[in-house]
């Protein structure tokens, strides 16, 4: 990876003697695309083909459906289960291979997938659901045969009804290939390292503890793998995470579990996490029951005891407070970046300023309707303002104060996929935090019960030894680099039609989009 | 410190088959029998329990919904013949106002007494009607702590009912407290008169002992004397122009009473304040036609301590053509008060419309001093809303034949719910007090002005 800008080749002049020697060699993950097919049985599928007993097994179907979707295994009488989730359903029947007509005994029925009704909800609908695991089993962005309808939610506000107004003709066309999805985190102009990344999100911090280790890891590795960057949470730093430490960003949140000098001193970014979108301004609560003996150590806690996160950090008053601990984080780390995670209450431009003007590099807005972890429900509905004002907020008042350029703007709380992130970036970021999308990708259905009993019950999101079990790292990480692919794709796809050709020309673009609610009249000075 | 306000609880199973959201749909006729069926490897072991329900099925009513929705077995099954539905049960449950989701979060809240908590963040819409048009703020680092440092044990929801003074007045050296009596109660809450539509009468005796469990005040009508003098300062009597007369010692033992509006309001209010002057009067407003000019005309009355402004249970203005929510009645009523001087002299409650614990801060926010609501502590009694209370009618609560245990716990349980959500709201404010909160819309975002000031600015008119 000779692109790779996060790797520092000249560590030993930045990095104290201590951590030098305690570095351990870095893994390198390839960006290959390989499918990753679902790793449950039965995908769920928009429609499912029914077989009735006037099947006479002739295996018509099967010559005809060029999508492999009727299974007769050689030397088998019966046909095993269909592989539902290729089949294009409603789409095929004008074509002319469609099963059912083909069918001489008229033995197969085309349905709704009773189970779509279930699946989703109008932030995450079913459709955006199916085409996330497509990108994350294929690397590509899904076949428009498919018919899922993934660009937007359901949720009637913000990205979900903010459009891109696409021009019909572009003065210069722009080719796939010239387009620069790339972002550079340090803005100020500063002695301290650029840091650059691939494409324009990185992961979120889900702690160890939150999620199952396979989770954490794959996470990590797709950062690798796409040169950009995954967060540790604030749970602590997981040895297993050092062979990734150049693409880890660590947290310090208010609770302080695991922080040392010598974990800051392993990664290129540092966050201060103030609020998280989940439920900003609350504290976190570990129950004492899960203060097992891993998670004690990690977190450098007496076993068993109940362990609170305070809101907010009690050593935090004031911006100059907060000037006060990013020197602290600088000093400790010569090379490190800081990045404040705030969340978005009704003076968040003021928060920004601040802790721009406190020396951060990032300002990372958390919307109030971000989160992936158990948070209370009135907190998560009610608390702080959705991202898409914040973003829109932050940036104007940002560049009113002349400070936009020097500071690096990234958003966060309800971005599940490409067109989101440019919808953010169109209204003033310049990239995205993501959490949410990777864990659909390795299989979350939503059902919310993370953290209840033993946890997720599909493994993702859970530290029980036999459900964590159900993942392992390779199909994980794999799902992660093919979902990164097929965004990158797709965000590239918008930038060519929009006539673009780096992320930066599409930062603050606001003319670029319209909104479905209003008169989209006013005149834009581009 | 001063003495912590807590509700004891603990947690009350249902009576009544749980309504869950997601069924199982099994086509049994393909199964092949596998020894390893993915029933056996439910995490919650739904399907075992499943087969228990049948097996030794009470009412035939009710079918087993209580699946998770997680899709293992179903994405695992050898043949692919498990589905999931929603149930219907579930989405018949309650209207258009009282969602399923509201009815279900609040029996959840009734059983275990805890604030909901669930992963995978927001799953609902970006904004709605009535209170989801709003959000409340929090504090970051540039004012973490506008109230000083505290943690939640600090936080006091209690409030005063009754007349405040404009300014501070003394007597000799002492402070003067206030013109007249005042009601503390500790938190914001007052449990209303149960709707005639959804009641059965049996369920009073209920609410008095969740009202002296909480240390709260359930309103009642007049007709409900007589029953255990010791419940006396946890009820306020209703007093109807034409309902029955109550001696002057019961009403000596109550804190708070409440008439309705009339035309000769002012004269019922001389006649109680001279035979009780310890009494807070509080006027109900039903918000019809002009209602809500009238409660602002009322306040702005030397005479008037307390006003209880009651929209319809949706919150909405009753028997209007266009009828406004209670929100923005809640934020013109206290806005006109403010001009005319006179806020912090009357008490303001609001009910109707009050079904989350969210609601109870934000009406505080837009205005009210408190809220009044009864419909909740219904549905923590597996009540679903369906409208058939008289007797002789099948009720699917069973709401006839309660016990106390299970009723007053369950009802102890989501008042207790509420006031965590409460503080947990609170506390991301940076407020302490919620006597602080009301009217406070620094601490409330709106839709429409958000909308007006990013989105208005960058795409026009919103249409
Ligand atoms: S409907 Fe078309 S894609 Fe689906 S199984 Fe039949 S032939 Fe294949
Ligand atoms: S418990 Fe459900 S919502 Fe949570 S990670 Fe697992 S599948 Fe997703
Ligand atoms: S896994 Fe499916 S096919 Fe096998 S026994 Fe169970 S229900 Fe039947
Ligand atoms: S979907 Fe999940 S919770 Fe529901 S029965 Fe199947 S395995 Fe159990």
């Amino acid at each position: 990876m000779a692109n790779c800008s996060v790797q520092e080749n000249n560590l030993k002049d930045v990095l104290p003697e201590n951590t030098l020697k305690t570095r351990v060699p870095q893994t390198q993950v390839s960006r290959d695309i390989r499918p990753a097919p679902s790793r449950y049985r039965n995908e769920i599928s928009k429609t499912i083909i029914r077989r009735s007993h006037d099947c006479t097994k002739c295996g018509r179907c099967v010559e005809v459906c060029p999508h492999g979707v009727h299974v007769k295994k050689p030397g088998y009488k019966y046909f095993a289960e269909p592989c539902l989730d290729l089949c294009i359903g409603t789409a095929c029947e004008t074509t002319d291979h469609f099963c059912v007509a083909h069918c001489p005994q008229k033995a197969l029925r085309l349905v709704e997938n009773p189970a779509m009704k279930v699946l989703g909800d109008c932030r995450w609908t079913a459709d955006m659901m199916l085409a996330t695991w497509k990108m994350a089993e294929t690397g590509d962005i899904p076949p428009a045969e498919y018919g899922y309808e993934y660009e937007c939610g359901n949720s009637g506000g913000g990205f979900d009804r903010l459009r891109f107004k696409y021009p019909d003709k572009l003065a210069v066309a722009v080719r796939p290939e010239d387009v620069d999805t790339s972002i550079e985190l340090n803005r100020t102009g500063d002695s301290r390292p650029q840091v650059k990344i691939d494409v324009p999100w990185y992961g979120g911090g889900m702690s160890f503890g939150s999620v199952s280790n396979v989770t954490q890891l794959s996470k990590a590795r797709v950062a690798v793998a796409w040169n950009t960057f995954t967060c540790s949470g604030e749970g602590g730093y997981m040895e297993r995470l050092r062979p990734y430490d150049d693409h880890v960003i660590t947290q310090i949140a208010t609770g302080l579990f695991g922080v040392r000098e010598e974990t800051i001193q392993r990664v290129p970014i540092v966050e201060f996490k103030y609020a998280q979108g989940a439920k900003p301004g609350l504290g976190g609560h570990l129950l004492g029951e899960k203060n097992t003996v891993s998670v004690a150590k990690m977190r450098e806690a007496m076993l068993g005891i109940s362990l609170f996160s305070p809101f907010p950090f009690h050593s935090v008053y004031s911006i100059e407070d907060h000037m006060k601990h990013i020197d602290w984080i600088k000093h400790i780390n010569r090379r490190a970046l800081v990045s404040s995670k705030v969340s978005t209450p009704t003076d968040v431009d003021m928060v920004a300023i601040g802790s721009y003007a406190a020396g951060t590099h990032i300002v990372h807005l958390d919307g109030g309707y971000g989160g992936t972890g158990a948070a209370p429900d009135i907190a998560k509905k009610n608390i702080a303002m959705p991202i898409e004002y914040a973003i829109a907020k932050v940036h104007g008042f940002l560049k009113a104060e002349g400070a936009r350029d020097d500071v690096t703007l990234i958003a966060s709380g309800g971005i599940r996929n490409a067109h989101d992130i440019a919808k953010a970036i169109a209204l003033g970021a310049d990239g995205v935090v993501i959490g949410t999308s990777e864990l659909i990708a390795l299989g979350c259905v939503r059902c919310t019960r993370c953290s209840a009993g033993r946890g997720c019950p599909r493994g993702i999101a859970t530290t029980d030894p036999t459900l964590q079990t159900q993942m392992d790292i390779e199909w994980g990480t794999q799902r992660l680099i093919n979902l990164y692919n097929a965004w990158r794709k797709e965000f590239i796809q918008i930038l060519c039609r929009l006539g673009l050709r780096s992320v930066g020309e599409l930062c603050g673009r606001t003319d670029l989009l319209m909104h479905l609610d209003y008169t989209n009249d006013l005149e834009h000075k581009s | 410190m001063p003495e912590k306000y807590h509700i004891q609880t603990k947690p009350i199973p249902p009576r009544r088959p749980r309504i869950g959201k997601y069924g199982i749909v099994d086509w049994r006729e393909d199964c092949c029998r596998c020894h390893n069926c993915v029933k056996k490897a439910c995490v919650y072991d739904r399907h075992r329990e499943e087969a228990g329900y049948i097996h030794d099925m009470k009412d035939v009513d009710a079918l087993f919904f209580d699946c998770m929705g997680c899709f293992s077995c179903v994405q695992n099954c050898t043949k692919a013949l498990l589905s999931l539905e929603v149930n219907p049960i579930y989405e018949a449950l309650g209207n258009s106002y009282w969602t399923p989701d509201i009815i279900q979060t609040t029996w959840m809240q009734a059983e275990t007494a805890k604030i909901p908590v669930s992963g995978a963040g927001y799953r609902g819409p970006f904004s709605g009607p009535g209170f989801d048009s709003m959000w409340t703020d929090m504090s970051e680092i540039v004012r973490p702590t506008r109230d000083g440092i505290h943690g939640r044990e600090y936080i006091s929801t209690s409030v005063d009912l009754g007349r405040k003074r404009p300014f501070l007045a003394f007597e000799g050296q002492a402070l003067m407290d206030s013109d007249g009596p005042l009601v503390s109660l500790p938190m914001p809450l007052i449990i209303d008169m149960a709707s005639p539509d959804h009641t059965l009468p049996e369920l009073d005796p209920l609410f008095r002992e969740t009202a002296a469990r909480t240390g709260l005040i359930a309103i009642m009508d007049s007709c409900a004397w007589p029953f255990a003098e010791t419940y006396l300062p946890h009820v306020a009597f209703h007093l109807h122009p034409d309902g029955p007369e109550l001696p002057r010692d019961v009403l000596n033992q109550t804190r708070l009473i409440e008439l309705p509006d009339g035309p000769d309001v002012l004269k019922r209010i001389a006649a109680i304040k001279k035979d009780c002057p310890h009494l807070v009067v509080s006027i109900k407003v039903m918000l019809g036609a002009g209602g809500s000019q009238r409660a602002i005309e009322l306040a702005n009355l030397p005479a008037i301590e307390m006003l209880h402004i009651a929209a319809d249970p949706n919150g909405n203005e009753i028997g209007v053509s266009q009828p406004r929510f209670i929100k923005d009645i809640l934020r013109e009523t206290h806005v006109a008060l403010i001009e005319s001087g006179t806020r912090d002299q009357v008490t303001l409650m609001s009910s109707g419309g009050i079904a989350l614990a969210e609601h109870m801060a934000k009406a505080i926010i837009c205005g009210a001093d408190l809220v009044a609501m009864s419909l909740p502590l219904m549905i923590a009694l597996e009540c679903q809303l369906c409208h058939s209370c008289e007797p002789g009618m099948h009720c699917p609560a069973q709401l006839e034949s309660i016990n106390t245990a299970y009723g007053v716990g369950r009802m102890t349980n989501l008042v207790s719910a509420w006031h965590d959500q409460l503080v947990e709201v609170m506390g991301a404010m940076g407020m302490r007090e919620a006597r602080r909160l009301r009217g406070d819309v620094g601490r409330g975002m709106f839709f429409k002005e958000l909308e007006e000031d990013t989105f208005g600015k960058l795409f026009g008119t919103r249409k």
